[in-house]
């Protein structure tokens, strides 16, 4: 990568019952220069029929990411702070396999490109010492980033927690969800 | 070094190397049309076959390459051979051919990598054999020694006569500049790329100069160079075309030798999006799966069957207690879980809105 001013004392927070569904994140994402006018961001209803509680997805950059793992023509590629980048143009073949593997749900196939496309953070933005677009204009600040210190100031009774387990898996991530305060790890399934 | 070596990949490797080695000697009727001039190139370009079938091999190794390379085969010669050929064909025209998923993100991007590639393909096409010597010209000797006559050029492949084309009539303008215009394709696509690339904001931000801009202003060198080098004949008197022909050859060899390692590895990989195709569509006939959040079908069953089994080999296990699998959710149903699980934890807690 060349040069960059990406702040590691940052961080990404995430607390999705604050989400009320605005979809200005979606807006802001596709402002990013690096997936252009696509957005990359999930907003979506949690269960339509019994609640109108949205939820919102960016790309956990996971420690180990399975997406990377499975993906046939090493397209998907972790850098040194830890951004899990987006398929790599020239060689993603289209295949979906991390679309369907992300524990998260966060890899979107675009047909038209036969091409996958996801989150990576920003990479522009961050790599400059900013923040992620969507995490700029969230009006409730579901998507927050900042330092560590800042979050445990404005949320006294949350903790951020970067473990989850599926099934069998724990799967350690960069992005933090927020979770009442003490708890260390997110049992999904 | 040695020791991480993939040891399977070095035979398969050393084997077809052997194999391109023979065919040159061979193709070239045992040297007899094989130009000396050129043994450099085809040093580059053996090694590159090396290189380039070691690392192919190597990544086939890869689980979920494995996965889609033995299933695309099974497929392919499982029932109608015919069929999957001829939708093979077509795949390989639309999307090798013309890389038409190219054209949706944009139509200049496509022109760019369009010119670039026919450019590329038709020069590996014309001094692949002309290096192995299984190409090569010769003056028709009755033409040559009659004075009354209109001299006579003859094309030959592996030894044999392929066609005979009169001195300085089109045809012989179209064949002798051939690789001059595939360098004019070259050039123009690689202007449109660097422009691109030195304008774009997430571009500049995500590019690496090695990954990148080094392959560009190589394959700018190599056009530039190639052109100068049949340009300096007409325009220049053969002025400094030592200095060309060294540094045509330097920058050529250095393409050759590097396609194994960086971005030209592309070429190699894309078909195996045909293979992606063919998955797709083999595993749509057998069925789809539904999603247990959602209830609506999101993929081929095959698919994620098959990517329990890739998981599961790259060591996660995202079997659930019931027997299931996190996998067996859609994208949207597994945002949907998390959120679950999320609001489970704050009802654990209180049910209170936390902040
Ligand atoms: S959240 Fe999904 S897409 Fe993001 S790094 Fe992890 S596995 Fe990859
Ligand atoms: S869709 Fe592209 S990035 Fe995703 S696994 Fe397939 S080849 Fe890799």
């Amino acid at each position: 990568m060349p040069e960059t001013n990406y702040q590691t004392n940052q961080e990404f927070f995430v607390d999705m019952q604050r989400c009320i569904g605005c979809k200005a994140c979606e807006m802001a994402c596709a402002e990013c220069e690096t997936n252009g006018h696509d957005s990359m961001i999930h907003v979506n209803y949690v269960d339509r029929a019994v609640t109108i509680q949205t939820t919102v997805q960016v790309c956990m950059h996971c420690d180990d990411p399975v997406c990377a793992n499975v993906c046939p023509a090493d397209a998907i590629s972790k850098d040194e702070f830890g951004v899990v980048h987006t398929a790599n143009t020239a060689r993603c073949i289209g295949c979906s396999n991390c679309v369907m593997a992300c524990p998260f749900g966060v890899p979107k196939k675009n047909e038209a490109y036969d091409l996958m496309m996801k989150c990576n953070m920003c990479y522009d933005r961050t790599s400059a010492g900013k923040k992620p677009m969507c995490a700029t204009v969230c009006p409730t600040q579901a998507l927050f980033y900042g330092t560590r210190e800042e979050i445990a100031r404005m949320r006294p009774n949350s903790s951020p927690v970067n473990n989850f387990i599926f099934g069998n898996e724990k799967v350690s991530t960069k992005v933090n969800i927020m979770m009442p305060k003490g708890t260390t790890v997110l049992r999904v399934d | 070094m040695i020791a991480s070596l993939n040891k399977k990949a070095l035979i398969i490797a050393t084997l077809v190397s052997a194999l391109v080695i023979a065919m040159v000697f061979y193709g070239s009727r045992e040297l007899q049309n094989f130009d000396p001039a050129l043994i450099g190139y085809l040093f580059g370009t053996v090694f590159a076959f090396f290189g380039v079938v070691y690392r192919y091999s190597v990544w086939l190794q890869r689980p979920p390459t494995w996965m889609y390379f033995k299933r695309t085969w099974q497929f392919f010669f499982k029932g109608k051979v015919f069929a999957h050929l001829l939708f093979f064909g077509k795949e390989f025209v639309q999307n090798i051919g013309f890389q038409k998923f190219i054209y949706p993100r944009g139509r200049t991007r496509w022109i760019g990598h369009f010119l670039m590639a026919i450019g590329c393909t038709l020069a590996f096409a014309i001094t692949f054999p002309l290096t192995f010597g299984w190409i090569h010209f010769t003056m028709n000797a009755e033409t040559s020694l009659n004075p009354e006559s209109i001299r006579m050029y003859e094309a030959h492949f592996f030894g044999f006569k392929i066609f005979e084309f009169k001195l300085g009539s089109f045809i012989a303008f179209l064949t002798f500049h051939a690789l001059n215009w595939c360098s004019w394709l070259v050039i123009i696509g690689v202007l449109i790329f660097m422009r691109r690339r030195l304008t774009q904001a997430g571009l500049i931000a995500t590019q690496t100069f090695e990954g990148d801009l080094l392959p560009l202003i190589l394959l700018l060198a190599i056009s530039i160079t190639g052109l100068g080098l049949s340009y300096d004949y007409e325009f220049m008197k053969g002025m400094a075309y030592d200095f060309m022909a060294v540094t045509h050859a330097v920058t050529v060899i250095m393409f050759l030798i590097w396609i194994p390692f960086g971005k030209f590895f592309h070429i190699i990989q894309r078909p195996a999006q045909i293979g992606a195709h063919i998955y797709k569509r083999e595993g749509m006939k057998r069925g789809m799966a539904t999603c247990p959040h959602t209830g609506k079908e999101f993929a081929t069953q095959l698919h994620i069957d098959d990517l329990k089994i890739v998981t599961k080999e790259l060591g996660f296990d995202f079997r659930l207690e019931d027997g299931s699998s996190h996998l067996d959710l859609s994208p949207e149903g597994k945002r949907s879980r998390l959120a679950m699980a999320h609001l489970k934890a704050r009802q654990e807690n209180g049910g209170k809105l936390f902040g």
